[in-house]
């Protein structure tokens, strides 16, 4: 169970589809996601909202199953360990979700949101460890001291300390991987980077791998520079590879656009910047998904009969050390402005 | 950019305090605020969650809420003729005039700010009724005004918000608060629920209608990205107070307040490489029972006894009389900075 290697994927994607079926027809909320997560690394995935980031997270953590494609952990499917072994792995892959006003149950002291897990799967042996342990993990988020945030309610707490629960939360069954969805969002900024700190920390000391969902890119930059970041549009990863290479030279055109559109915590760069015009700014629906690149109807460097006819493919296109889903780019190495 | 403090002064603050009443005591949201918002300037006010900077802007319309009361304080507000109006003391009629025609207000989340069962046109329609302007005029300056915003005008002028993307919603607030050309516009987190594209547009449509229709802003954010972009003067507030006020650039490269500065070491950019940040340790204060002296000083690397002691007034910087900051230590705070830049 214990990662054996670093080069086998701890979590891996292939051909990942999912959907989901409403009213107004099926959504095709991801498709064709190939990704892995190594064992200790940060993969950082951004994208806007509707890009299908938090449903990949919660298919690598175990709490939505992909409609087709597979998933293998450590190098099988999960459907081929034995029953107890699928469990414990199952187990190793946890969740902090966005919002600590609505993850931590209100009417339960901290001490018993830490003790439930604990106790259901018999990760300590009598009341005393239990105790133990559950000031161990107060203690390795910080919350400090324990004896004074056992008792409390989560409504006694602030958001930033609420979020240190979540996540010690998701610690006390030993995770191997963590999936940290827009967990500090919802945290100010003077809070927020102690909390990313600790998270670094965490996954240092503890061998965890981070996935980390984010739309503020200065904030994945920030978080996954010695990691890797994965761009999504509309279900697809369009970019992917180690951050400084990404943030220094983005080759899709919408992360090109992304990178030139935000704004930056500078006066003289960020009135310097350029922003990419897109063609559109209109996002299409998920509903009726353009033919071949889904970027395309937005995108400037937009080649007729190139984009529009054929679904472009993760590869590496020369000068780029990422890998790149983007026709133009990869089969002539360059892009054209559109003109009509 | 950030040239406009010869202007006119618009809207002049003076010892604007606001506390709310609960059941443990009184809140003090807003203290001792001052400042002065000139014609085409826009001033963005910073700060995190509860440091009463939408208390603030409600309290300078007039919108708080019932537990909400107003200490103390003068608003003083000159409109385009050169009369001067204390908008504290208007009547709840003249205030209504006052609003929209003269302040108006984008509030953040697009989607709860529009009536959804209202057509776009509708309340075009009302918000005219309402100022005495004919149904003609309103339609060919909203039309207008939707056209300078980037939107498929005739469309949305038909629409309900429900047919009309966050980003669009949002642009459609923008252009309504402007349908009766006020001076000043009120925005409360315009671009924090929106996509980073579409912040980017709203961002280039309200650059381009601020060059055109000369308005001035007051900001609302605790996003330093998009006030270093937009903003002329930028305020920090923390605990109800206004702690530094400068022009956009002074604050940002010669931060002379312990908070500011720590809240800029915070903040990551994108163009910074791999970066070392900062966060500052403990959380807001409680309100109701403030800490002495001031009330940043528990959480503050610079703090000596002083800092416990004495409320720090505001006080413009030798160097620069429109920088103004309460510190008791800005001299070590700018020491820092200027030395770590170099």
């Amino acid at each position: 169970m214990k990662p054996k290697n670093k080069n086998v994927p701890l979590i891996e994607l292939k051909n990942v589809d999912r959907s989901f079926e409403t009213n107004d027809g099926v959504i095709p909320v991801l498709q064709d996601i190939n990704l892995e997560v190594y064992p200790r690394e940060v993969l950082c995935l951004v994208g806007e909202s509707g890009c299908g980031k938090t449903t990949t997270g919660k298919i690598i953590a175990g709490l939505l199953e992909q409609s087709s494609g597979e998933m293998l952990v450590n190098g099988a499917p999960l459907g081929d360990y034995p029953r107890k072994e699928r469990a414990a792995l199952r187990r190793s892959m946890q969740i902090v979700h966005q919002d600590p006003f609505a993850s931590l149950n209100p009417s339960h002291t901290i001490g018993q949101i830490l003790s439930y897990p604990l106790r259901r799967h018999n990760m300590v042996n009598g009341r005393a460890e239990l105790r133990r342990r559950v000031w161990e993990l107060l203690d390795l988020v910080d919350l400090t001291p324990p004896g004074d945030i056992v008792n409390k309610y989560p409504h006694q707490l602030s958001g930033g300390q609420r979020q240190r629960v979540s996540i010690a939360r998701a610690l006390t069954v030993n995770p191997q991987l963590i999936v940290a969805d827009e967990a500090v969002s919802m945290v100010d900024v003077s809070i927020r980077v102690g909390l990313l700190k600790m998270l670094h920390n965490l996954s240092d000391m503890l061998d965890l791998a981070v996935v980390f969902i984010t739309h503020d890119l200065a904030l994945a930059k920030y978080f996954a520079w010695n990691g890797r970041l994965a761009v999504m549009y509309l279900g697809r990863v369009v970019e992917i590879g180690r951050t400084p290479d990404i943030i220094r030279n983005p080759a899709h055109p919408y992360t090109k656009a992304l990178l030139s559109a935000v704004p930056e915590a500078d006066p003289d760069i960020t009135r310097r910047k350029q922003p990419m015009r897109l063609r559109s700014d209109a996002i299409p629906s998920l509903l009726s998904m353009p033919s071949g690149c889904a970027f395309h109807p937005r995108c400037p460097f937009y080649q007729p009969d190139m984009c529009d006819t054929k679904v472009p493919s993760l590869s590496s296109p020369p000068d780029y050390e990422q890998q790149v889903a983007c026709i133009p780019l990869n089969k002539m190495g360059d892009l054209v402005l559109y003109e009509s | 950019m950030a040239q406009p403090i010869k202007n006119n002064v618009v809207l002049s603050v003076r010892d604007f305090s606001v506390s709310y009443l609960v059941e443990r005591g009184k809140v003090r949201a807003v203290n001792n605020v001052n400042f002065d918002l000139h014609e085409g300037e826009t001033l963005a006010l910073i700060g995190e969650s509860g440091c009463g900077k939408s208390t603030l802007t409600l309290g300078l319309l007039g919108l708080l809420p019932n537990t909400g009361n107003i200490d103390s304080g003068t608003l003083e507000y000159t409109k385009r003729d050169g009369s001067k109006i204390d908008i504290l003391r208007l009547s709840d009629r003249q205030r209504r005039q006052f609003l929209w025609s003269e302040c108006s207000m984008v509030f953040q989340g697009a989607l709860n700010a529009l009536n959804p069962v209202l057509r776009i046109s509708q309340m075009v329609y009302d918000t005219a009724r309402a100022h005495g302007m004919g149904r003609k005029e309103a339609k060919k300056t909203a039309l207008d005004l939707f056209k300078k915003v980037r939107l498929d005008a005739n469309r949305v002028f038909d629409a309900y918000p429900h047919e009309l993307s966050g980003g669009m919603r949002q642009r459609v607030l923008l252009a309504l608060a402007l349908l009766l050309r006020p001076q000043v516009v009120f925005m409360d987190e315009p671009t924090t629920a929106v996509d980073i594209l579409t912040q980017r547009s709203i961002l280039e449509v309200l650059k381009q209608l601020r060059a055109e229709l000369n308005f001035s802003v007051i900001f609302i954010s605790h996003d330093l990205a998009v006030a270093a972009e937009i903003a002329d003067t930028l305020a920090t507030m923390y605990a109800g107070e206004i702690i530094e006020i400068g022009k956009v650039e002074d604050v940002f490269y010669k931060p002379r307040h312990a908070y500011t500065l720590s809240l800029l070491d915070a903040a990551p950019r994108l163009s910074a490489g791999s970066e070392e940040l900062q966060s500052i340790p403990g959380s807001p204060p409680d309100l109701i029972a403030p800490p002495s002296g001031c009330k940043f000083h528990p959480r503050c690397r610079f703090a000596t006894d002083i800092c416990a002691e004495q409320i720090p007034q505001p006080e413009p910087q030798p160097d620069n009389p429109l920088h103004l900051v309460s510190c008791h230590h800005s001299e070590q705070v700018m020491a820092e900075r200027t030395g770590a830049s170099k």
